[in-house]
């Protein structure tokens, strides 16, 4: 009987009625506060970049018998040394750490020699540039300006520019904050992570995109005579896409959740915490964004349209009351939703539904 | 729909057998591969400038991710360069990285517009200037050719050449070993070819009407058939133009310009890249306009004051001069007159940094620095068994989680939602391993975090599909048959629109992007494509089909369609509150 249960199973038939937008200040405050610290984050810790990008240092020794690439890497990593890949070559070991300072050299040095019995000056040190240079990370952000400036014209073509700005800065603010996350936590950012980012980016204006054809749809027969603002119409249109959306986000996260918890903390994984880290915070600022950033701001957008304007006017002087507040109770088409709801949720769910039906 | 899925499984099944090829390809992570260390000489023995060593580490990555799909690594070493390259005994790609590519100067045979592949239509050949040394615009004499051309585009018949002139031997040139004086500002600069083309000297043009053969009109008399087989085959277009073909100096060679827009046969090599002395770019005092000037050495001044002077006289396009490098003609101006005395001077449109570019290439070859392989080594995978097993540990129990949430929340059509993922994973398991053998595609362990999560993608495609049913069904006047049809015209759209926007993405970083990211956009890419096919042949044929059974279009408690689930009619309430109980 908890009221848990009530919600879930409410959530369930998908009879909610969450007023996504007109909370827009509460989403505008923590989305603020988010973009704020992480940008706070990656100006004054700044991004903790992996060997990848900066370079690191490269040991090698002959493989003494007893050695499996787990003790070697154990034993590295026990010496103080982050980001340690070990390969096999030929019949050395090739072990490639952070970029390293010298008396940290010293340290992993011994720790080697000592745990495998290798004279200290067998193991040989080199200093590695990075695999993924300048030309590399600049070849790449072409690639996302050219990207943001597509996906703005195609969905400007399926949509309207509103709502391909507001995708956009959705996508910017889900980016933003991963990055921040990344600054503050101190994981480190290695081309796994970049293609993390790049999937959160794609999945963020699915999302977006999804929502956003509900919205169209449900707005496109608002009229002169409407009885819904586009706020609200927008709103309806979120909740009717609420389960979607979070069933969606669900199915994402499950694999990623486990290759992040079970796997990292069973198998302590490098390449899969950093990409699977990337891809679990994205996409719940995705899913978040999408309902309480991009729709919003597109209703902010569209509520300065001539055409919305008048309806809104109209039906606050009607009604004396906000724009805000839900349309006129509907009757309750279902019995079992009014049995269960708590509210005016199922009212206006009956409203919104033969809203919809006219379309066809 | 469902027999087109079954048809393209089964196809892409007997393709996979027929290449005895089951298991995918990995990358670097996964499978180890070849580590090759090169290491730079340089002429005194000094330590080379980090600048050069950077633009070497660029060009070196650029060669080898030149398919655009295997991800390899190059990193600098202290001086040394170390490539590592996905799988072991990599001798081509080693070959290829590790040769500093030598310059060399070719006469050029015949010439063809890139895209000329036999079989190709009349018109194909658009491109505008196919012509004698048109593509290589930068480095040539570009003045007067550009304009002055007679839309040779359509007629690449007319443009033969002479086929009386067999091999370039009989150097017809008398003066062409006329060693002039030093000084002599050598012409590389070529005439007018534009001029040329449309004389077809020679006997061949009549012989050769504008069939659909672009290369009715190309003279190959001299040409080895086997490069002129080449020749008709070679494809420009390719992002990867041939870069690193070995370029054996006693052999002709079908290449194609740098800039992708021709291709040329060339002769054996006249002058090799040794021979040059030193190349500088500058600013012609007279004109005002960049040039290179080039320096040979003595045995080179005097093979280029021979080869120059044979080909002079030589009927368009054997009148070129190709400079090859690295697989790729740079530049192939028309040689006006002999240049003796060892300096040449090549002028055309020249910006300083193209001038700049030309000049180090022609000093350096592709490399800013010539570099020995000091070791090749094979190495493992970077990735221990343990992390592997972790990874697709969680990623399987993460599958699990999956399945059953489908199966709870949605029941019936949960069982839908799996089988659409099971079709998911077939096409795509598929599709890895055609990739990877027909196209070097390899998985790497990014790669295949990418593919579970599109599973969240794919899930989508459905999630939204069955959202739209009950909607259709809660508003309760509709059979199930109805609603499967009318909820699917509304979701498709959704659908495509939203992979689209998954399909731009991959699309614009496959193309703009190298190494690792490439790599990953071609899977999403791939993936997209998937989701697209299995709900289009696979969920929606399905979920016609179930309509059908009772089960569901009554409204079985388990089907997913139920009645209660919908909340629709009063027993819900009851049903709940025991529930709730």
């Amino acid at each position: 009987m908890s009221r848990i249960g009530v919600i879930g199973r409410r959530l369930y038939r998908g009879e909610v009625d969450i007023d996504f937008v007109g909370r827009y200040k509460l989403w505008s405050a923590v989305s603020g506060l988010l973009l704020v610290i992480s940008i706070v984050g990656l100006v004054f810790q700044g991004l903790n970049l992996g060997v990848e990008f900066k370079g690191g240092s490269v040991f090698s020794f002959d493989k003494p018998r007893a050695s499996t690439i787990e003790t070697v890497r154990s034993t590295v990593e026990e010496a103080g040394a982050h980001q340690v890949s070990v390969q096999e070559a030929g019949n050395r070991w090739r072990v490639t750490t952070q970029s390293l300072a010298a008396s940290q050299v010293t340290t992993v040095q011994n720790a080697i020699s000592k745990e495998f019995g290798i004279a200290g000056n067998q193991v040989s040190k080199q200093i590695i540039g990075p695999t993924w240079g300048g030309e590399v990370l600049k070849k790449a952000v072409i690639g996302l300006i050219v990207f943001m400036i597509a996906i703005i014209l195609y969905l400007t073509m399926a949509f309207e520019w509103k709502m391909a700005l507001a995708a956009v800065v959705a996508l910017f603010h889900d980016l933003v904050i991963t990055a921040g996350i990344y600054a503050w936590s101190g994981f480190e950012v290695t081309p796994a992570t970049m293609l993390g980012f790049l999937t959160i980016l794609g999945y963020s204006l699915y999302d977006a995109v999804v929502v956003f054809d509900m919205i169209k749809e449900v707005t496109a027969k608002l009229g002169t005579t409407s009885k819904m603002t586009y706020t609200q119409a927008a709103n309806n249109a979120l909740n009717h896409t609420l389960i979607r959306s979070l069933n969606t986000s669900l199915v994402a996260i499950l694999p990623v959740a486990a290759i992040l918890f079970i796997g990292t903390t069973l198998f302590g994984a490098g390449t899969l915490k950093d990409l699977s880290l990337a891809l679990f915070v994205g996409m719940i600022v995705g899913t978040y964004s999408s309902l309480c950033v991009a729709t919003p701001l597109l209703v902010n957008l569209k509520e300065r349209e001539p055409k919305y304007m008048a309806i809104a006017k109209r039906l606050a002087s009607n009604k004396g009351g906000s724009p805000q507040d839900a349309p006129p109770a509907g009757k309750g088409k279902e019995p079992a939703a009014a049995a269960t709801s708590t509210g005016p949720a199922a009212s206006q769910n009956g409203s919104v539904s033969p809203q919809k039906r006219k379309k066809r | 729909m469902l027999l087109a899925l079954l048809a393209l499984i089964l196809a892409m099944g007997g393709v996979m057998l027929l290449q005895k090829s089951f298991v995918p390809k990995f990358g670097l992570d996964l499978a180890g591969g070849t580590t090759v260390t090169l290491s730079p000489v340089t002429q005194s023995g000094a330590t080379p400038s980090q600048e050069s060593l950077d633009l070497a580490v660029n060009i070196i990555r650029e060669r080898v991710n030149g398919s655009g799909i295997s991800d390899a690594e190059v990193a600098k070493a202290g001086d040394n360069i170390v490539i590592s390259v996905p799988g072991a005994g990599q001798e081509e790609v080693v070959k290829l990285v590790g040769t500093t590519a030598e310059l060399r100067f070719r006469q050029v045979l015949a010439v063809a517009p890139a895209n000329a592949t036999p079989g190709a239509l009349p018109t194909a050949p658009a491109t505008p200037a196919p012509s004698g040394s048109g593509a290589p615009q930068p480095s040539t004499t570009a003045k007067p050719s550009s304009t002055a051309k007679p839309a040779p585009s359509g007629t690449p018949a007319g443009r033969a050449l002479s086929s009386a002139l067999t091999n370039p031997t009989p150097a017809p040139s008398a003066s062409a070993t006329g060693q002039g004086d030093k000084k002599d500002d050598k012409k590389g600069s070529g005439k007018d070819e534009g001029k040329a083309t449309p004389t077809p000297s020679g006997s061949a043009a009549p012989s050769a009407p504008p069939t659909e053969d672009p290369f009715a009109g190309v003279d190959l008399t001299g040409v080895d058939p086997v490069v002129a087989e080449q020749f008709k085959k070679l494809d420009c277009t390719k992002k990867d133009r041939g870069q690193g073909i070995q370029d054996e100096p006693d052999k002709q060679l079908a290449a194609c310009s740098d800039d992708g827009v021709a291709k040329y046969v060339l002769d054996k090599a006249a002058v090799k890249g040794t021979e040059v002395a030193g190349a500088n770019s500058g600013v012609d005092s007279t004109t005002g306009e960049w040039i290179v000037q080039v320096n040979f050495k003595s045995a080179g001044a005097s093979q280029f004051a021979k080869i120059t002077g044979q080909i002079t006289s030589a009927p368009q396009p054997r009148n070129q001069l190709a400079m090859v490098l690295d697989g790729v003609v740079i530049s192939a101006p028309v040689i006006e007159e002999p240049i003796p005395g060892g300096q040449a001077r090549i002028s055309g449109s020249f910006t300083q940094k193209t001038a700049d570019d030309l000049a180090n290439q022609l000093k350096y070859g592709a490399l800013p620095l010539k570099f020995v392989q000091s070791s090749i080594e094979e190495v493992s995978s970077t990735l221990g068994a343990d992390q592997l097993r972790g990874g697709l540990l969680a990623g399987g129990i993460g599958l699990i989680l999956v399945v059953l949430y489908s199966l709870l929340y949605y029941r019936g059509l949960g069982l839908v939602a799996v089988a659409s993922l099971a079709v998911a994973t077939i096409l795509t398991y598929q599709a890895v391993v055609l990739l990877g053998h027909n196209a070097n595609f390899r998985l790497s362990l990014p790669h295949i975090i990418g593919l579970i999560v599109s599973i969240g993608i794919t899930a989508d495609s459905f999630i939204v599909y069955f959202e739209r049913m009950r909607d259709e069904m809660k508003e309760g006047r509709r059979s199930l048959r109805v609603a499967v049809e009318v909820a699917w015209v509304r979701a498709r759209r959704t659908i495509l629109i939203a992979d689209a926007v998954m399909f731009i993405a991959a699309v614009v970083l496959y193309f703009l992007a190298v190494g690792g990211v490439a790599g990953f956009a071609f899977a999403m890419g791939l993936t997209t494509l998937i989701d697209i096919a299995v709900v289009f042949l696979f969920t929606k044929p399905f979920v016609a089909l179930l309509a059908r059974l009772s089960f569901f279009a009554k409204g079985h408690k388990l089907s997913g369609l139920d009645a209660e689930r919908m909340g629709r009619d009063a027993p819900v309430a009851r049903t709940t509150v025991s529930q709730e109980g």
